[in-house]
């Protein structure tokens, strides 16, 4: 292939700016050649630059006592669990390549969290999905919903990871661009994790893995503009995953990890070999030096461009001890897979790639990375006008329903409320043998082997929120995720987030991006779970359709339960238990899938949060529970406190119950019964326990209320709502299989 | 008494097996790897689940030329104890070490959740201390598991009894419904004519502390503990 000449519609095409090329000129005091106008429009891409994002994600709060590497320094971050244990876990998205090829996309989405996981030396012991799609009576809805699904569990399972949670929203605005979050969690002994680090002059740099082919060339760039009809033809942009591979990948990474002859190791996603070998090299202060022409290929006649820009996947970037190469080159031989010496560690600083021995670009690491010289933009920002016009919600204006068992029963069959088991029971949520809650409660729960410790995750976001207020969306998304953590007995020790966003370019955009972090940072001072990496994803947007997605902030939580006697479910455990509301109802009913599904209004402001209240209320809810007298807890979210009610007595696995609910509250039934106010969880226990709970309640500020009683077999609601539960078990179950059509 | 469980390439419940092994029943258990040829001194080897070589063909179709599969076979012959768990099972399939052979799920998808099987004979190393009719919770998780074999092939199973678990609903009906994966005769589990080999598509390993669901799973290392050892005593 003849190098193509580089014209003003070349710099376009690679996405960079006028601006930008000039500023690459001045960094290399020339003009680029095309390869190296490649590698800077790789790194310098959204994806991989942060440049229009780490200026907001700055004024997160990313200290804490308990943190062992610093935010956005390595793969993943990670965070101290004592007993010599740290947890390492991170979210990214895959949703672009999703948009275009749902099963590859997501499968590979699933395989790049997993090796930042394992690239520190941890073993993945669970991965999450936060998925949105439009809704399902769209074709392509289910289309998409389907391959994202197959992709993911073939990925997962065959790798031998349990998928144990994650959420899902279907709102017709992720119709074209859906969302595919993985987030991915794995355990190392601190004194044997590894950093993604070059150093040591004169070291051997390895490339371990799979072969590099044509996949995935410039899938960082495609990442890092909107999706349009023309996307269709990116489809060669997307990677192709190879779990089986994948899995060999892990066994011997851990191994050469384990043995000590690893100096240094990154996993090649994002702009393949270019970021690995620009970040190790930039990371570790020294140079390196690749040749191209010794990268194990599985096509023919590959150039220097497309060798440095692939992503083909399930590969490695080693740098090991100049006399243990033989060592380290037989771990990975065991488990047939290549480790090839492509080149060594230098001292001056410059990424230098070689084909044969000729030099075919010669660049600063620096100048690439982020914190280096890669750009940083601030970036406008305006107040949407849409708001003034979504906030308003006259709620005198809306009727009250005269039959509340028929909303009960439709609300129940929303998609968004509705049970996913159609979906989790197309995962492995079992090997491993540590899953001790699978999905279905409010987190899931996996044993630390060897400890009486345990640990809580779960992915949060509601975009419908963020879309109507972003700065109380945002808060709302972690103090969700962390109240499920809370519910499941679990400390709430730290997140990741993932943010999916429209074009930042768009002022109004950029507006919600910020408020939205904004409030996600405020939440996370308040309930002491500092953000310890995460991913942003722009240009979720469909141009033809002019539509960009709800802002949608994921928050990934992981919570450390400190013995395995407080893991706790969401589902009612016994007849005669009484039933206690923490918290405090309120009219709101802004936002909520009621006003959605009923009266087809996406309006108002979402439910306010106080943060003081709600770390209290989870205080006085974990201290209850690690005093053994709560036997279920359940937050109220979407459906409120009748859908959490009905969810408490049909989803134990070994049985249904029922409850008998009276409820004095003085506001609208509706608001009652459906709206979505903040800072409540549902507990049973049983009546001997009530003083303590009391006590307990009191210490804490929380208000609560005894408002009913566990029963067999119906929920009742004062003289509002009288269902069987077998019926209503019928279709939370059932509702997205039959409108998949299984 | 002493296990192998083989890693293939691949295998991904060799460690949950290793580990019921080790640390529940507190027996002897090693790793062997898939080029080892050597299986003296162990008295169970175990066939782990997983996805051996991708499994992108068909499933154990080439973990079945694996080096160790022509050990595993003479073990067999000899009258040594072979267990075969999901993967396993395909492989033993493959190998031909069983009769029959996995389609896809009938309903085209993986599926992994509880299910409940049925003991059908107790007279087995592998179910001495199950009742006959007795029924286990125990996970599947498996895209391949619909279990088939030609018409007449099924009578001459179903006649040498070789049939040891059936699929069946929580109060042991065996019924469509509690099917998971459209198996012949709700097939879950079979052995050879002789009983030294065995192959099921549910997941003991993952059923055998009570902290994970249910410890029905145990009853069937437990039983080859006490086989073994009681013979050896």
């Amino acid at each position: 292939m003849k190098k193509p000449k580089i014209t003003k519609k070349v710099i376009s095409d690679h996405g960079l700016s006028s601006e930008e090329y000039k500023k690459i000129c001045q960094i290399l005091a020339r003009k680029p050649n095309f390869t190296e106008l490649g590698i800077f429009s790789v790194m310098w891409s959204e994806h991989c630059s942060y440049k229009n994002s780490l200026a907001v994600l700055k004024k997160l709060p990313r200290e804490g006592k308990k943190l062992v590497v610093k935010t956005g320094e390595e793969n993943a971050g990670a965070i101290d669990l004592g007993n010599n244990l740290a947890v390492v876990f991170k979210i990214e998205s895959h949703n672009h390549p999703s948009a275009v090829e749902p099963y590859q996309g997501a499968a590979t989405g699933v395989g790049g969290i997993m090796r930042d996981i394992f690239t520190m030396g941890a073993r993945p012991i669970t991965c999450l999905d936060s998925l949105r799609f439009g809704e399902l009576k769209h074709q392509r809805a289910r289309y998409l919903m389907d391959g994202v699904i197959r992709g993911i569990g073939d990925y997962g399972n065959c790798f031998g990871v349990p998928t144990v949670g994650g959420e899902i929203y279907f709102e017709d605005c992720y119709l074209s661009n859906p969302l595919v979050n993985a987030m991915a969690v794995g355990l190392v002994k601190k004194n044997k994790m590894a950093f993604a680090r070059a150093a040591g002059v004169g070291n051997p740099v390895l490339i371990v893995g799979s072969s590099t082919g044509r996949d995935g060339i410039h899938g960082a760039t495609f990442a890092s503009e909107e999706i349009s009809k023309k996307s269709e033809f990116k489809r060669p942009s997307v990677q192709i995953g190879d779990p089986f591979t994948e899995k060999l990948l892990l066994e011997a990474t851990l191994e050469a990890i384990e043995s000590g002859y690893v100096v240094g190791i990154q996993d090649m996603g994002a702009a393949g070999l270019t970021c690995s070998s620009a970040e190790m090299s930039a990371k570790g202060n020294c140079g390196m030096e690749i040749d191209v022409a010794l990268v194990p290929l599985r096509e023919e006649n590959m150039t220097p461009y497309e060798i440095m820009l692939s992503e083909s996947q399930e590969r490695m970037l080693v740098v090991t001890k100049k006399d243990k190469v033989k060592e380290l080159q037989k771990i990975f031989a065991k488990w047939d897979l290549n480790s090839e010496i492509i080149g060594k560690v230098t001292d001056d600083g410059i990424l230098r790639v070689k084909n044969s021995g000729k030099v075919v670009a010669e660049i600063p690491a620096q100048a690439l990375v982020v914190g280096g010289g890669a750009p940083v933009y601030q970036r406008k920002t305006k107040r949407p006008k849409y708001l003034d016009k979504f906030n308003k919600l006259k709620l005198s204006k809306i009727p009250e329903p005269k039959d509340y068992n028929e909303v009960l029963l439709k609300l129940i069959s929303s998609p968004n409320i509705a049970s996913k088991i159609w979906i989790y029971q197309q995962y492995d949520t079992s090997v491993r043998t540590n899953t001790v809650v699978k999905p279905g409660s409010d987190a899931a729960v996996l044993r630390i082997r060897n400890t009486h410790k345990a640990l809580a995750v779960k992915t949060d976001g509601n975009g419908r929120y963020i879309y109507l207020d972003p700065y109380n969306g945002g808060q709302i998304a972690v103090a969700e995720a962390a109240r499920n953590v809370v519910c499941a007995g679990g400390k709430p020790l730290g997140i990741t987030n993932c943010l999916n966003f429209g074009n930042p370019y768009d002022k109004e955009i950029f507006w919600t991006f910020y408020e939205a972090v904004m409030g996600m940072g405020k939440a996370c001072r308040i309930l002491e779970t500092p953000v310890t990496g995460g991913n942003v994803s722009f240009y979720n947007e469909d141009t033809d359709q002019k539509r960009a997605v709800y802002p949608t902030v994921v928050v990934g939580m992981v919570g450390l339960i400190e013995d395995l006697k407080h893991i706790t479910t969401s589902w009612f455990k016994a007849e005669g238990d009484l039933i206690v509301l923490l918290g405090k109802n309120k009219e709101e009913l802004g936002g909520s899938e009621y006003l959605k599904v009923i009266h087809n209004l996406v309006k108002g402001k979402p439910p306010k949060i106080d943060l003081n209240f709600e770390k209290n209320l989870q205080s006085s809810c974990l201290e209850a529970i690690q005093a053994g007298i709560i036997k279920s807890a359940h937050d109220c979210s979407e459906g409120g406190l009748a859908i959490a009610l009905a969810e408490c007595c049909i989803t134990n696995p070994d049985r249904t119950f029922g409850a008998k609910i009276k409820l004095n509250d003085k506001i609208r039934v509706d608001s009652l019964l459906f709206g979505e106010t903040q800072s409540r969880i549902v507990v049973s226990l049983a009546k001997d326990s009530l003083k303590k709970l009391e006590k307990i309640a009191q210490k804490y500020k929380v208000p609560m209320a005894v408002i009913g009683e566990v029963t067999p077999d119906r929920l009742i609601i004062n003289d509002w709502i009288d269902i069987s539960s077998e019926q209503l078990k019928d279709l939370y179950y059932n509702a997205i299989g039959n409108l998949m059509g299984d | 008494m002493k296990f192998g469980v083989v890693i293939f390439p691949g295998s991904n419940c060799d460690y949950d097996a290793y580990k019921v092994v080790s640390d529940v029943l507190k027996e002897k258990v090693e790793f062997l790897w898939h080029k080892e040829t050597s299986l003296e001194n162990y008295d169970c080897i175990i066939l782990p689940g997983g996805f051996s070589y991708g499994d992108y063909l068909r499933t154990g179709a080439i973990a079945r030329f694996s080096p160790i599969m022509k050990s595993v076979a003479k073990f067999a012959n000899r009258g040594g104890l072979v267990w075969g768990i999901c993967n396993g099972f395909q492989i033993l399939l493959e190998a031909g070490l069983l009769p029959g052979s996995m389609l896809m799920n009938s309903h085209l998808r993986f599926v992994c959740k509880n299910i409940y099987i049925k003991v059908e004979r107790n007279d087995l190393p592998y179910t001495q201390t199950c009742q006959v009719g007795q029924i286990l919770k125990i996970p599947v998780a498996h895209k391949d598991g619909n279990y088939y074999i030609s018409q007449k092939e099924l009578l001459e199973l179903e006649r040498n009894n070789q049939v040891i678990f059936r699929y069946c609903d929580e109060n042991g009906n065996i019924t469509e419904a509690s099917n998971p994966n459209g198996s012949l005769a709700n097939i879950a589990g079979i052995c050879n004519k002789e009983g030294n080999v065995i192959g099921l598509m549910p997941h003991p390993e993952r059923a055998s502390e009570k902290i994970l669901g249910s410890d029905d799973g145990k009853n069937l290392f437990w039983s080859l503990v006490q086989h073994t050892n009681g013979a050896s005593n």
